[in-house]
């Protein structure tokens, strides 16, 4: 095992040659088994690219299984741009299945947005697409595969776009850490494996020690109430993430948490960390015991500057952070799956070979029936229960959402639907709610409510329509959908060129889920309707009703989906179709 | 520390707001304290400065990048899956063999249904097979239909059936099934399982079973009326999800003519036993 060590030294020994002359940008290299040509340089800069699309053998847990790569790197290499260039970026398909790359939060023109079957055709196995579009913004962002589960097969890397004045932000370092989730499994077997048995992962279900701990320490009457409301939903509290540790190793920049990416600083230095969220179906929780993390960007737009401890990342989202750490010691980059299930980590130190101390995984949360906005206004939360299960759905149609705290009105669709498993009767936008397994956790997390653009969208108008979507699906059957309707099945969601409209997404589900819309920003509002940040990656927790506001200033058909991969597969997503 | 960590920060924020600015025509001003303060402040100002925000002009070129001609339709993630499940599979006390399983092959909509219970004992097998076409009823309940095939002592019997299967309130797995046969036969099967997590991994489930038969069917020694009872507690261990080997004890009895038949062909009405066997799917 000598192997991964000596590519760690060398990766920090050029990591420190380069760092000079890139400006800082933080060295990304692959392990060594991830290598096709050793010396290949790992970020791409300039207006001219090749990349070409290719299945590699990797070993990540002990197994060699083949990747989906791009340049034979697992993840792909970091692309770095300029505000205001024309990039022309040639994709080769070796793969012996169409595949696509998709270019997460960019503004483009819809024919070079990647995704097969909306915005072209795909890239046929053999063949190559010219992707040449402007790059009309600057920040930290990514692309991955939009062809079926190839993300979750390792198909992604990380887009790093300058701005075209100086960099405001720009730090002595700089390094990308790219967050993600491995599994050796054929990404359509893990799919698969959800629809035959959705709980598989799940071993953290209460037991009946749990009961007889739970009645001594709350009451057997409690107890009872508790078992009763989630067994008349036939839930699970536990139910965290479909998919965790038991299949996935997390990774950062594609290592392991042993293998322990390092990142080189001088103390006193100002480091910039842009964490992107790669992983297929992992929220993570980031923190690094000692530091201050100033957020200073979030899905590569900046925002007033924030200090924080800790910070929850969504697939898809990117956020920017900036540390300044002052002593001469290692400090652990912590990244812990939301369900506690297990992490990765990196490290920041001022020498090869030092590291800090791993914090141990928080406590699993349980969800409670007040996370699914079951909670209120019910006067006990036992008797709560689910609109499908219990013959209600639909039935508060007239109650409309106009009132707050009132009962959350439902589209009939929603009706008997095998694909809605429940209904949230009384949700709220909640942006100050840190989220589950955050909350009174002692330490100052961010929430949505600290996300303040630096500066307003050019489109300050009012909304001139509602589109009200509800999150839906059925955990049991593992069917996904908007308003209970699969995207198979669902016609588009057509907007008119130049429009202003605001989409209001409903959880009707009991899990969390980022939702990503193609070629437009999503400008998000605060319960009272005032513009926060502009995202391309909205969480939208169990229970919470929230609202976007969308400018339809880009011609053609886009996707708009749940960036929770096999939420996605499984239905989770709409054509949004702007025509003039 | 952090204030010094902090003052380039907003620096570097002044900058980029000042960047901004040569950028966009009409920047919004962020939210400030005082209109936090008063959430209307917010907008009536933002309606005062409702802006004439155009986007831009389209050309030809825009259009066509916009809808350019496809060959194909985007994958609907709904392919042909299919499983098969041993929930069954066990030697009894009595050194007979016992199974109950079943498969299926389809889509979320619609999924053929293969299922198949039976015994061999002594040189001898009874069992049933069923083919079924099953859809979802509502979140928790498929609906099915199909036919059945009884094989072993006595004719053979072929039935037309009809039931629902799927998770009632508090996770009970629920199986109910009826059949209309040839001569005025009818059938009522109905199953009920549970799942006790002592840990993950282990598990104790207990079921119930019962049959309720239309008329006589003398030939198969079987009576009208309840004809059939089980009950099963099996403790498996979940090496993996797919494989879980179990021990068990099993409870029947035949009732009324069944067992005035069973005991007229010198067996037992009742019979109890430990098992052991194999859950399993894949």
């Amino acid at each position: 095992m000598g192997a991964p060590h000596d590519s760690d030294r060398r990766r920090l020994l050029r990591g420190m040659a380069m760092g000079g002359a890139t400006l800082g940008l933080g060295l990304w290299q692959r392990p060594l088994w991830a290598l096709t040509a050793p010396d290949q340089p790992t970020v791409l800069r300039g207006d001219a690219f090749d990349l070409t699309i290719g299945r590699t053998p990797v070993n990540i847990t002990g197994r060699t299984v083949p990747a989906f790569t791009v340049n034979g790197s697992l993840p792909g290499p970091i692309l770095r741009w300029r505000e205001g260039d024309t990039v022309g970026i040639r994709v080769r398909n070796t793969l012996d299945e169409t595949s696509s790359i998709h270019w997460h939060g960019l503004l483009l023109p819809a024919n070079m947005d990647g995704v097969p079957g909306m915005s072209f055709d795909g890239i046929a196995p053999g063949g190559d697409y010219l992707y040449r579009f402007q790059v009309k913004q600057s920040g930290t962002y990514w692309y991955h595969s939009h062809s079926s589960l190839q993300e979750q097969a390792g198909l992604l890397g990380p887009i790093i776009i300058d701005p075209r004045e100086p960099d405001p932000l720009a730090c002595e370092r700089d390094y990308v850490v790219l967050l993600s989730d491995w599994t050796d499994l054929d990404p359509a077997r893990l799919f698969a494996r959800m629809k035959k048995r959705s709980d598989y992962d799940n071993l953290h279900k209460r037991t009946v020690g749990d009961f007889l701990r739970d009645a001594r320490e709350r009451g057997l009457r409690a107890t009872l109430d508790d078992r009763n409301a989630w067994g008349a939903m036939r839930m699970s509290p536990t139910d965290l993430a479909d998919v965790n540790s038991h299949t996935y190793t997390f990774l950062a920049n594609g290592h392991t948490a042993a293998q322990n990416w390092t990142a080189l600083f001088a103390p006193g230095e100002r480091v910039r960390l842009r964490f992107i969220n790669g992983a297929a179906m992992t929220f993570f929780d980031v923190r690094i015991p000692g530091l201050t993390l100033t957020v200073v960007a979030a899905d590569g737009q900046s925002i007033q500057p924030v200090d924080v401890e800790e910070f929850r990342i969504a697939p898809a989202e990117t956020f920017d952070v900036i540390v300044q750490p002052r002593d001469d010691a290692a400090y652990t980059v912590f990244a812990q799956a939301m369900d506690r299930s297990g992490y990765t980590r990196i490290t920041l130190a001022p020498r090869i070979g030092t590291q800090a101390a791993i914090p141990a995984p928080d406590k699993r949360p349980l969800l409670t029936m007040d996370d699914m906005g079951h909670g209120h206004p019910a006067p006990a939360a036992g008797e709560i229960t689910c609109g499908a299960a219990m013959g209600m759905t639909g039935m508060n149609m007239d109650h409309g959402g106009h009132d707050a705290g009132g009962m959350q009105a439902h589209p009939a669709s929603e009706t008997r639907n095998p694909d809605v498993d429940m209904q949230t009767m009384s949700p709220a936008p909640r942006l100050d709610d840190p989220g589950i397994g955050l909350r009174d956790n002692g330490r100052r997390v961010l929430r949505y409510t600290d996300l303040r653009s630096l500066h307003a969208p050019d489109d300050d108008r009012e909304p001139s329509r509602i589109i009200e979507l509800h999150l839906t699906g059925n955990m049991e059957r593992f069917t996904w959908g908007f308003d209970g309707i699969r995207f198979a099945d669902a016609a588009p969601i057509r907007l008119k060129y130049g429009e202003r409209v605001r989409i209001t997404l409903v959880n009707d589900t009991m899990m969390e889920h980022p939702i990503h819309l193609h070629g437009m920003w999503s400008d998000v509002e605060d319960e009272h309707g005032r513009f926060l940040v502009r995202k391309h990656t909205v969480a939208v927790p169990p229970g919470t009703k929230r609202s976007v506001r969308v400018t339809a200033d880009a011609l053609g058909r886009w996707a708009f989906h749940c960036h929770m991969l096999l939420h996605m597969e499984g239905g989770m997503m709409r054509e949004v179709r702007v025509e003039e | 520390m952090r204030a010094l960590v902090l003052a380039p920060m907003l620096l570097w924020a002044g900058a980029a707001a000042a960047q901004d600015h040569s950028h966009h025509h009409a920047p919004e001003a962020p939210p400030t304290a005082a209109q936090e303060a008063d959430p209307h402040a917010a907008h009536r100002a933002q309606a005062a400065t409702a802006s004439a925000y155009r986007p831009p002009a389209l050309t030809d070129a825009d259009r066509a990048a916009a809808f350019p001609f496809l060959h194909v339709a985007h994958d609907h993630g709904d392919p042909l899956m299919w499983m098969v499940q041993a929930d069954r599979f066990e030697r009894t006390q009595d050194d007979a063999l016992a199974w109950e399983g079943k498969a299926w092959i389809g889509h979320d909509r619609g999924r053929l249904w293969l299922r198949s219970e039976g015994e061999r004992a002594h040189g001898k097998t009874e069992s049933s097979l069923e083919a079924l076409w099953g859809k979802p009823l509502d979140a928790w309940w498929d609906v099915l239909a199909g036919v059945r095939h009884d094989d072993g002592d006595g004719p053979a019997r072929d039935w037309l059936a009809v039931g629902v299967q799927g998770l009632a309130p508090y996770k009970f797995e629920v199986q109910a099934t009826a059949y209309l046969g040839s001569g005025g036969r009818s059938m009522l099967q109905a199953e009920v399982e549970y799942e006790l997590l002592l840990t993950n991994r282990l598990i104790l489930q207990p079921r119930i079973e019962a049959v309720l038969n239309g008329r006589d069917d003398d030939a198969r020694g079987i009576g009208a009326g309840l004809s059939e009872t089980s009950a099963g507690l099996r403790l498996r261990y979940e090496v993996r999800r797919e494989f879980a080997p179990y021990v068990g004890y099993e409870w029947s009895n035949r009732h009324g003519r069944t067992a005035e038949h069973a005991r007229n062909a010198g067996e037992a009405a009742r019979d109890r036993g430990w098992v052991a066997g194999l859950r399993f799917w894949f």
